[in-house]
């Protein structure tokens, strides 16, 4: 089973604005660019010909894990607004 | 209310410390405002696991009788795996169950309106963006459309303690105090699991598991079976799954995979996937969790003893011993930070603290050994009876010398051998 494929099982209500924004400069210098393969909704991915930190942060499922885990302290993390973002029907 | 946007207590958080927090409040005749940021209580709120009879029942008597359990925990299993086999404890008990498995939806849905029944106010789809600050004391909350005040706020706002962070109280959390936890809930036929689990129409397992594709990282897999689903998971230390370069929804689908767990989910169809955060830094990482006019429970105030899995009983505990503090306050008209330290007190009289304060260093004597704990007992386990029980042409006692041979060897398991002592006895003492 795939991530889109586990992703497909969530409800989300989408928002026009991210909730998550990173400096793109700090991404370029960061080596390990632990957010594109820690965050447990593939939300991150680098766009090496941009360079630019592609965020679909529609996929987010708010766990945090991306701000603790970024070594430049680069992720600007807040909740979605209220009503947007993830639902959980189990949890 | 007597002033629409003033009321005595703020709770931020309907999880399981913020509506203890409120139900709490409520029933001393407090007025409380209990805000949440999802649609509903339970719409954000994801965890393994269940919920602990014991303080789950000082704030909801017998609540197994009306409250949407799933099943209540009759066996607790652990597997230590290694790549393709394993070895399995069972521990199965009668009586009066210790913990029940819920869905958090429709448990944190039933907890809220039950506080709503005792008096308290419910504010769902209010996101606090902000604590109200004067003179650097909190003196309300903002949510950006609106502002609400009130002599005391309780932060149980979760694990990423946005609020706690404005304070100041809570540093940048280090990733080795933090865990990620995947999950599936994965459905299959009521008997199925039942039989598969060996467990009646009621009872319930809860299953931990080291090694595997968890091995040398501070990791534990889980699974816990609901009534027509089995919730399937892991948590590793953020620290480790950098080191390791993981990538979280890859290693639980090696966990899904491994020929001694498949059998149990086999045909079943994953209803839901979630992520979490726990907090495990335990006693070291408590932040200060009151200040004048506010405190903090719960994972906000990082309460969680994750040598034995527990975290909502500790939530609940903290947010009643937070409001019996609020209440105490309350009748004196003194929020200074002087008042609600007895809060503090409180949690030290209480099994929180106690019991993280007896496991302060444990984590670290785990991480430590943790190849040992996770890569060779399995292993030494594994091969112990695989030589108890295989009949072939190799002498036993050919067997028997390799075994010690090897086991002596490895330095690192003759080594990690006071990390079992160490644990009995942090248990023994006190």
């Amino acid at each position: 089973m795939n991530i889109n494929e586990k992703l497909s099982t969530l409800k989300y209500n989408k928002d026009n604005e991210s909730h998550l924004s990173v400096d793109n400069d700090k991404c370029m210098r960061c080596k390990d660019k632990v957010c594109t393969y820690i965050c447990p909704a593939n939300v991150y991915e680098w766009n090496e010909e941009k360079c630019i930190m592609t965020i679909r942060y529609e996929n987010c499922l708010e766990c945090g894990a991306c701000k603790i885990a970024c070594e430049s302290e680069n992720i600007t993390w807040h909740y979605p607004k209220a009503q947007y973002g993830v639902k959980f029907k189990n949890g | 209310m007597s002033n629409k946007n003033k009321t005595e207590v703020i709770v931020v958080g309907a999880g399981p410390a913020g509506v203890s927090a409120a139900i709490t409040l409520a029933r001393s005749g407090k007025e409380v405002l209990l805000v949440e940021r999802g649609d509903f209580a339970g719409d954000k709120n994801v965890f393994g696991g269940t919920i602990y009879t014991e303080q789950t029942a000082e704030i909801f008597p017998e609540f197994w009788k009306t409250a949407p359990i799933e099943r209540a925990v009759s066996s607790q299993k652990i597997f230590m795996l290694t790549d393709n086999s394993s070895v399995q404890f069972e521990y199965k008990y009668e009586g009066e169950a210790n913990a029940y498995t819920v869905y958090r939806s429709k448990w944190d849905k039933w907890c809220v309106l039950q506080a709503q029944k005792e008096g308290a106010f419910f504010a769902p789809k209010t996101l606090v963006k902000e604590l109200i600050l004067d003179n650097g004391k909190v003196v309300g909350i903002d949510t950006g459309m609106e502002k609400f005040y009130s002599d005391i706020v309780i932060i149980a706002d979760g694990v990423n303690s946005l609020l706690a962070k404005q304070l100041g109280l809570r540093n940048k959390i280090k990733d080795k105090d933090v865990s990620l936890s995947v999950k599936e809930v994965i459905k299959l036929p009521k008997e199925k699991i039942e039989d598969r689990f060996l467990i009646n129409e009621n009872t319930g397992a809860g299953c931990k598991i080291l090694g595997g594709p968890l091995k040398d990282m501070m990791a534990l897999g889980f699974m816990y079976t609901n009534k027509d689903t089995i919730s399937l998971g892991f948590s590793a230390g953020i620290d480790d799954l950098k080191k390791h370069k993981i990538i979280p929804y890859e290693l639980l689908e090696q966990l899904k995979n491994h020929p001694s767990i498949l059998p149990y989910i086999k045909n079943g169809v994953t209803v839901e996937y979630s992520s979490h955060l726990i907090p495990e830094g335990g006693f070291n990482s408590i932040p200060k969790i009151y200040d004048n006019r506010v405190m903090i429970a719960g994972d906000a105030a990082m309460l969680v003893n994750n040598v034995h899995f527990e975290g909502t009983n500790l939530a609940m505990l903290s947010g009643r011993l937070a409001a019996e503090t609020a209440i105490d306050a309350l009748n004196r008209q003194d929020f200074s930070a002087s008042v609600l330290s007895d809060y503090y007190k409180k949690l030290q009289n209480s099994i929180v603290m106690k019991d993280l304060e007896t496991h302060k260093n444990t984590i670290d004597v785990l991480r430590k050994n943790i190849h040992a704990l996770t890569s060779l007992y399995p292993e030494f386990a594994c091969e112990f009876f695989d030589i108890l029980t295989s009949a072939d042409s190799i002498p036993k006692k050919v067997k028997y010398n390799n075994f010690m041979k090897k086991f002596i060897k490895h330095k690192g398991i003759s080594s990690s051998f006071p990390l079992l002592v160490y644990v009995l006895e942090k248990c023994i003492k006190k």
